[in-house]
């Protein structure tokens, strides 16, 4: 600048025009500057996803998905089943782009997924073709003071509904107290297996769903990384990671056994009535 | 292809909307206010034949709150998520509040528009159809009830037809449900209902499961079931079904096979338990008879099909005695190897299942419903299973029991034990037998011979029908009552608590022509417009449920009373109201030859209401303030109209059919009216007040002697029938052109037609559409995609629907799955209106279907 | 320049007739309507012709489009776009380097039927004065919208962009989508003239170094028949461009508005009585222009 200064100082008309130039450039390159600020921190508010509104299968995560999201509407238009929604102004989720609350409609996991190919930028990735390999998020029963499971009910309208039958959601059966002879069916939810669909949070027939679908990272647990199941471990060696014992001998009274690892103490003369019976059914048809 | 999916699933959300004309939702939201005020009372649950107690909460008029009733002794405190939601059912936007009758002009047309009118105008235009079509025989009306009328409203029913208007065309819903398990019942012990009671859950150590899904229809006691399974050392579940459903989570033993093929299975597990000598023979020697019954009987289709016509022996019965050795060659032939190959079931299964029932050992408590009772050999295949516990003594103590389970509130309570059935009367007493009949006609104090008897006999004499003519051949069956609806021989028709015109097989062929015909006048009772009452002429608005005062009886004899709680909407009425104040329109002279009224001119000019509800017995009993314990107050509308305690006195003359002097079947016993509002159910026979949980067996039943050990007293040698009976093909079995079988049946979140849940918002967005589930391998050979469109055809109809390869049945692959509950997709459009020909009972878990793309 | 805004244009009217005289505005508005009424036929018809929206849309179900704004800031997220977008973004800016960059925004932006109506308004009520902002503000606005795609690593931008939060509303559902209606048209009617489109918007921007050197651009032909009744000025969105192919003959200059900021709006055309403009192709004038230019040089 000083230099442009000494070098034409005659040229005044120039110099001012020049600083001018200089100066307005300072002013644009602020306010646009101060503009883009302003729309960034608004982008970073409005941008957050709420809790319970999910993206489509294959969402990359939600950085990355709202990069490459060009908030174009393909996805919501190729849902056969009306599910998807586009962000409007002034909803709760990140303008223009896709969403769903499990609440209102789950994902009914079309096998053919036809939401994903037509997404221009690969925001929801292209790379998933079985849809049960996606995770809109995580199914986690969220009550169960309320869930009617729990009190013993036969509702397990969650279970019935989930479309990884039998291994994103599982009954697990237990005895009910209460009533001493019922059993409770508690449903349980297994994240290798649930896509997070929605499907069951849709159907939980409370006021309220007492299961809820949620993004991944608010809901799991972290094992710390030195743990390791010894049952599974075990399994998967094929073999005790540590030779087995010696064979174990016990002090007992005549009729009784013990079996190591197994049973515990057995009473053998409990079964002696049977084993007529258990012969006679050996013998079979050669008889 | 992603666009007609779309547009499918609105088109269907129209259709299902239009069609079902009002599956609406309810408009009443049942707040939970502070609980002040408001009045509990006990109630039976409107659904199942579980017959789980309920509390139902009551304030300013309207039920406000529910609960499982915690004192129960069959779900303490529990509910399924039907009865979680109950309060809701009386409470749809579109109850009906007031006569309906088809209108043009003012005048009714069987083509006209429903057009609102008064009971005195619905009664009058009904009585005139009904003693104009009474002139063609007995057979000219009809009247088809239900096993969710209370035991009352039967028993009124039951009075009206037979008694009043001279005619057995009676005929329950139960004929669709239970006939079968009735008919073995008769054949095998001579008296109804199961030997054993719900306590065999916890004290069997194997459950085997034929032809139910006790996981979805019978929630609590699976519930019940699964806790013994849980807690009980070495006990164990045998699940037999023609395909995978929930209640397999459970299973020890896998057991799917072909279809019809469950007559082999039993018979295999007889020929083990012989071959092996494990049979009981002391049980055997002391209680059991050998009997064989006619082979080859037809599939109760229309005479004129070729079906029919090639059966050597169609609907034949008549039991013939045999020698145990005559028995054990019958079942000779099903040895492992020819059964495994015949049911596709692994021999190692079979084997196994086999082992549990001959293991003197282990108790085993067998259950089973409509996969056992609809079937064309329902009455046999019931008594194949009662073989295999009779072969070993395996019956009538606690954990031993071969167990029918009901599919309605009071199958039992009031279809059976009433006796609603065309062929039967209070209390296992039928009108084929002339002595039956005039003990009925005694205790109901009518003149000797009004009963219509089976053949028209009574005295080996012909009885006269109002025409003059001899009355002929009386007998009616529900399914047969479709067929001369729509052959124009029966010509008014009150079908009442039940959704008939969309339960009953082939829609397109048979039912719906027969209601539609326009000789015919059909009359629907509902608190809903279902699809029946669309098909209707005439429409009245029901009060249901705990609008009035009930009573049901559930599957273990178990019978349980309940007060009128609410009052109904509107002009709506109870079924039992209805059937009594309709009988004040029809006249002796209307409906009675002039024989029998001349022999008994008391009986002249009298209304039907005179001669069989005032009759100085069933209104004994003043209308009274009807009280609880507790000194709440209930409304009983019957008892202010008529200006008697209707139900009470209804009640103690239908007593009198199992406890009066000289009744001709012992085994009844009921308790006296007011000992049902003081207890939470009791279970039949009832003797000095005490209830009966085994029977036939000494020490627990009061009608076994001491010193006789187990006594079938409903035979007169006390002996049960062990009836031999082959394997026969199913009636439609797939082949090239329509290669799929097609099974129909329920989910747990709907109960039957869906009138009363597909009313509540919650349940109708658990399960909202039937689907047609279906084998991955099937889908895939056919192109579709979990979730596509299809149309499942039969030779007799299609319906439109979706694939599901992955929800909660799994067919193999040659089976697809359709329930019935959605009204939008009525599938006995596609079935065959096929019934076993002893019970009457229709198949609907057996024919052919292609599924196609639509 | 004394001429009320009310009479601009009364000379072409009277000398070709209002329809003449009208003819370019109507066929731009014929055609943002046109586009919009494209993008609808689909949700509210059930004629799937295109899908999607400005910012990407699919035609006939096999044609993808990406609009280059967008995939810029893709780009600068530092993230590789999948294929459908390249070729959707070289399909896009490939028509607007042939039929000129800025028809985009006369032609098929709907926010410019906003803006015309702010600034007719803002005429017409002869409104002066407010903020000034200069031409070149849009090409700072573009590049700090890449910059804050690059530092938020998200497509920042498209959580304010008008132009898309407006198309998609109309497309998607409204939402408060009419506020950013309301708030463009009240910018450019008390806040800037012109404020907008001509100023600030950053898709602008990049629509003018796309149309650059494209084919389809207007020539002050009939340059020597010009009347000097500055109508033309007046109703140019970005009347700078006018004047080199106006009034350059004398410095030897070509009469085809080569200046990239020029929308092809037509409205000059519209209301030039002496029909001194028309459309033609850039590379036809550019050879006579370079004769002209030669010879002008030689002399």
């Amino acid at each position: 600048m000083s230099e442009a200064t000494e070098n034409k100082p005659t040229n005044a008309a120039r110099t001012m025009s020049r600083r001018q130039f200089l100066a307005d450039t300072a002013r644009t390159a602020c306010g646009v500057g101060l503009l883009g600020l302003g729309i960034g921190v608004y982008s970073d508010r409005a941008g957050a996803l709420p809790a319970n509104a999910l993206r489509p299968p294959g969402a990359k995560p939600e950085e990355d998905f709202l990069a490459a999201c060009t908030r174009c509407g393909l996805c919501v238009r190729d849902c056969p089943y009306d599910m998807l929604h586009l962000g409007k102004m002034g909803d709760d989720v990140p303008l223009g782009t896709p969403y769903f609350f499990a609440r209102e409609a789950g994902c009914e996991m079309c096998e053919d997924i036809p939401c994903v190919p037509v997404c221009p930028t690969g925001a929801l990735d292209h790379d998933l073709t079985n849809i049960n390999d996606s995770r809109m998020g995580l199914a986690v029963v969220s009550d169960e003071e309320t869930c009617i499971a729990f009190l013993g009910l036969r509702c397990e309208v969650c279970f019935n509904i989930c479309p990884i039958r039998g291994e994103a959601i599982t009954l697990d059966k237990k005895h009910n107290e209460r009533t001493g002879k019922h059993s409770l069916f508690i449903p349980t939810v297994h994240s290798e297996a649930c896509t997070g669909c929605g499907k069951c949070e849709e159907a939980c027939i409370l006021d309220e769903a007492a299961i809820r679908v949620l993004p991944n990272h608010l809901v799991q647990g972290k094992l710390q990384a030195h743990y390791r199941k010894g049952w599974e471990e075990k399994a998967k060696a094929g073999e005790a990671l540590v030779t087995p014992d010696t064979e174990h001998r016990y002090n007992l009274p005549e009729g009784m056994r013990y079996e190591h690892a197994g049973e515990g103490l057995i009473m053998d003369d409990a079964d002696a009535s049977k084993s007529d019976a258990i012969n006679i059914l050996n013998r079979g048809f050669g008889d | 292809m992603k666009q007609t999916r779309r547009e499918f699933i609105k088109n269907n959300a129209i259709a299902a909307t239009a069609a079902a004309a009002g599956i609406t939702i309810p408009g009443v939201t049942i707040a939970a206010e502070g609980d002040d005020g408001i009045r509990w009372d006990k109630a039976a649950c409107r659904y199942c034949g579980t017959g789980c107690s309920v509390l139902m909460g009551v304030k300013d008029g309207k039920v406000v709150a529910s609960q499982g009733d915690p004192d129960a002794p069959v779900n303490r405190g529990l509910n399924c998520i039907k009865g979680y939601f109950l309060p809701k059912i009386l409470y749809g936007k579109d109850r009906l509040t007031q006569p309906l009758l088809r209108k043009t002009n003012g005048k009714y047309d069987k083509n006209g528009q429903f057009e609102a009118v008064s009971w005195d105008e619905a009664f009058k235009t009904m009585a005139e159809k009904w003693i104009e079509a009474r002139k063609k025989g007995p057979k000219g009306i009809g009247m088809f009830g239900s096993g969710q009328w209370t035991v009352w409203e039967g028993y009124a029913a039951q009075k009206l037809l037979k008694a009043g208007f001279r005619s057995n065309s009676l005929e329950p819903n139960a004929r669709h449900c239970m006939a079968s398990a009735v008919g073995a019942f008769m054949r095998g012990f001579g008296i109804d209902e199961p030997m054993g009671c719900y306590d065999d859950l916890e004290h069997a150590d194997a459950f085997v499961l034929w032809g139910a899904n006790m996981a979805e229809m019978h929630p609590i006691l699976w519930s019940r079931l699964t806790d013994t399974r849980l807690t009980k050392k070495g006990c164990e579940v045998h699940v037999m079904s023609t395909y995978t459903h929930r209640s397999f989570e459970l299973s020890d033993n896998d057991i799917i096979f072909e279809p019809q093929t469950d007559l082999a299975i039993a018979n295999y597990i007889a020929n083990y338990i012989i071959q092996n000598k494990a049979y009981n023979q002391d049980f055997l020697d002391k209680n059991v008879n050998f009997t064989k019954t006619p082979t080859d009987i037809g599939y109760g289709l229309r005479p004129t099909d070729p079906r029919e016509k090639a059966a050597k022996n169609a609907g034949k019965g008549k039991l013939s005695k045999i020698s145990f050795e005559e028995y054990a060659k019958s079942v000779e032939p099903y040895t492992l190897e020819y059964t495994a190959k015949l049911s596709k079931v692994p021999a190692k299964n079979l084997e196994r299942l086999a082992k549990v029932y001959a293991d003197p050992n282990k108790k085993v408590s067998s259950y089973w419903t409509m996969g056992m009772n609809q079937h064309t050999r329902g009455v046999w295949v019931n008594g194949l299973v009662y073989n295999i516990h009779l072969l070993m003594g395996k019956i009538s103590e606690p954990g031993n029991s071969p167990f029918s389970l009901t599919g309605q509130p009071s199958a039992c309570g009031t279809a059976r034990e009433v006796g609603t059935f065309t062929h039967r009367l209070p209390a296992d007493l039928v009108v084929k037998k002339d002595a039956h009949c005039k003990f009925a006609e005694k205790t109901w104090k009518i003149p000797a011979g009004t009963i219509p008897r089976a053949n028209g006999k009574t005295d080996d004499k012909d009885q006269t029908d109002i025409s003059g003519k001899p009355m002929g051949k009386t007998l009616i069956h529900a399914v047969a009552m479709h067929r001369a609806l729509n052959d124009g021989k029966m010509n008014t028709f009150w079908v009442m608590c039940n959704n008939n015109l969309q339960a009953a097989a082939n829609f397109n062929d048979e039912s719906y022509p027969g209601w539609r015909n326009p000789d015919n006048f059909i009359t629907v009772s509902d608190p809903y417009p279902t699809v029946s009452a669309m098909g209707a002429d005439l429409v009245l608005p029901t009060a249901m449920w705990i609008e009035k005062e009930g009573a049901y009886g559930n599957a273990e004899r178990r019978t349980q009373f309940w007060r009128e709680q609410v009052a109904a909407p509107g002009d709506a009425k109870s079924d039992l109201w209805q059937v009594m104040e309709f009988s004040k329109y029809v006249k002796t002279d209307d409906v009675w030859d002039a024989a029998l009224l001349d022999a008994n001119p008391d009986f002249k000019g009298k209304t039907l209401y005179e001669v069989l509800y005032a009759n100085g017995q069933v209104d004994k009993f003043p209308a009274e303030q009807v009280t609880d314990d507790r000194g709440n107050k209930y409304d009983n509308h019957e008892s202010s109209h008529f200006g008697f305690y209707a139900q009470k006195g209804l009640f103690e003359e239908y007593r009198l059919f199992n406890s009066a002097e000289g009744i001709p079947k012992k085994g009844h016993e009921m308790a006296e009216f007011g000992a049902y509002h003081k207890a939470r159910g009791i279970r039949w026979p009832v003797v000095d007040g005490k209830e009966t949980l085994w029977r036939f067996r000494e020490g627990y039943d009061p009608h076994v002697a001491k010193g006789e050990g187990v006594k079938f007293y409903g035979k007169p040698d006390g002996k049960a029938n062990i009836i031999t009976a082959p394997y026969e093909p199913a009636a439609e079995p797939p082949d090239d052109e329509y290669p799929l079988w097609l099974c129909t049946g329920r989910v747990l979140e709907h109960w039957h037609s869906g009138s009363m849940t597909m009313r509540v918002p919650e349940l109708r967005r658990a399960v909202p559409d039937a689907l047609c589930y279906m084998h991955p391998k099937d889908a895939k050979k056919l192109r579709l995609r979990d979730g596509a469109k299809v149309k499942v055809v039969s030779r007799r109809g299609e319906i439109e629907t979706r694939v599901d390869t992955r929800g909660r049945n799994k067919p193999p692959q040659g089976l697809v799955y359709v329930p019935w509950f959605d009204a939008s997709r009525l599938i006995n459009k596609v079935t065959l209106d096929q019934t076993d020909p002893l019970s009457k009972e229709t198949d609907y878990k057996k024919c052919a279907v292609k599924v196609v793309k639509a | 320049m004394a001429k009320p805004f009310s009479e601009i244009g009364n000379d072409a009217i009277q000398s070709k007739g209002w329809l003449a005289a009208h003819k370019w505005l109507i066929l731009r508005r014929v055609s943002q309507l046109g586009v919009l009424a494209l993008f609808l036929l689909g949700p509210l018809a059930g004629i799937w012709i295109i899908k999607g929206n400005l910012s990407s849309s699919l035609l006939f179900d096999t044609v993808p489009m990406t609009e280059p704004v967008v995939f810029l800031q893709m780009l600068a997220t530092g993230l590789v776009p999948a294929t459908d977008a390249i070729i959707g973004v070289a399909i896009v800016a490939g028509f607007y380097f042939l039929v000129g960059g800025r028809v985009f925004c006369s032609w098929v932006c709907p926010v410019n039927m906003i803006t015309d109506a702010a600034h007719w308004l803002r005429e017409r009520l002869g409104i002066r004065g407010g903020a000034r902002f200069s031409r070149n503000l849009r090409y700072w606005m573009l590049g700090m919208v890449l910059l804050l795609s690059a530092v938020t690593g998200t497509m920042a931008y498209e959580m304010f962009n008008p132009v898309s939060i407006l198309h998609r509303g109309i497309i998607f559902g409204v939402g408060l989508a009419w506020s950013v209606v309301i708030a463009i048209f009240l910018f450019d009617f008390l806040v800037a003239k012109r404020g907008w489109c001509t100023h600030l918007c950053p898709m602008g921007g990049l629509y003018s170094v796309i149309g650059r050197y494209s084919l389809l651009k207007i020539a002050a032909d009939k340059r020597e028949a010009c009347n000097d009744c500055m109508d033309c000025f007046i109703v140019c969105p970005e009347p700078q461009v006018i004047k080199p192919a106006l009034k350059g003959a004398k410095k030897g200059l070509s009469p085809v508005i080569l200046a990239s900021e020029c929308t092809n709006c037509g409205r000059c055309i519209d209301v030039c009585s002496e029909d001194v403009f028309s459309f033609g192709t850039r590379f036809n004038k550019y050879e006579k222009l370079g004769s002209e230019i030669g010879s002008a040089q030689k002399v």
